[in-house]
């Protein structure tokens, strides 16, 4: 798994690459907490390169959702594919999230 | 029919890569698509860690994986471990609907077996826990049917 970021403003993009899976989802979680210790509120994650993700992961989504909501913050999600879709879809994170195709359209409507 | 092969590895979370490389590779030889592999390393991600997490509490043990085809055209694969007596079939699904602040997040990986596994059989034999998951191979289905009827 690989983690980079960008700024749009007050967003910050989070660009996560490979597999968020019960190994990794705790890094993905930690750099994600320290963005938001550093005072990052509002948060796109791009997943255009995300290949996988399991429970783990969403687990550590909901945790740093919950944090973010403490703080009045944001996060979005943009550019799903195939299996982290589906995965989105079935456990019901595609309905309590807001998603966008595109980092584009997300940057317009956060 | 191709003999069942098995890799054994330590109950914990280091072992999850080499497992996961086993079964993609007994699966992408069945010929499985990509969409489905991606589904089925998810499934077998979720067996193991709860495992991993909960079968041996202050003990260290072992996970059997054997992965077969079976001639009515089911590829099977099997998970088994020797800890604390447990069958996924029993847990609870999740409230999917739940919004942030209500949503739990337990259950959910066993949600996605349930969801996904065609067929998901759990028994206890001796000290052991086996879980077997049950897939239908890609183009085998009719041959089972004719046989079945």
């Amino acid at each position: 798994m690989e983690i980079n970021k960008k700024r749009e403003k007050d967003v910050l993009i989070v660009s996560v690459k490979g597999r968020i899976d019960a190994v990794t989802a705790p890094d993905f979680e930690k750099n994600l907490m320290d963005f938001i210790g550093a005072g990052e509120k509002i948060f796109l994650l791009d997943m255009k390169q995300l290949e996988y993700i399991s429970s783990a992961g969403l687990r550590s989504i909901l945790a740093i959702a919950k944090v973010l909501k403490t703080k009045e913050g944001k996060l979005v999600f943009a550019g799903l594919q195939g299996p982290v879709k589906d995965v989105f879809k079935i456990s019901g994170f595609g309905s309590i999230f807001n998603i966008f195709d595109s980092e584009a359209e997300a940057l317009t409507k956060i | 029919m191709e003999s069942p092969t098995s890799l054994v590895v330590p109950a914990e979370i280091a072992s999850l890569k080499q497992a996961i490389d086993f079964v993609s590779r007994k699966i992408e030889h069945a010929g499985f698509e990509l969409k489905r592999i991606r589904e089925i390393e998810l499934c077998v991600e979720e067996v193991l860690v709860n495992i991993f997490q909960y079968a041996y509490p202050g003990s260290i043990g072992n996970v059997v994986i054997t992965c077969h085809p079976k001639k009515d055209g089911t590829f099977v694969i099997e998970i088994q471990d020797t800890g604390i007596p447990f069958n996924i079939l029993s847990v609870d699904e999740p409230d999917i609907k739940a919004s942030i602040d209500e949503r739990h997040i337990g259950g959910l990986g066993i949600f996605f077996v349930r969801q996904l596994i065609d067929r998901v059989e759990y028994r206890r034999e001796e000290d052991k826990n086996i879980l077997s998951l049950l897939i239908d191979i890609p183009g085998r289905q009719k041959d089972r049917d004719e046989k079945t009827g």
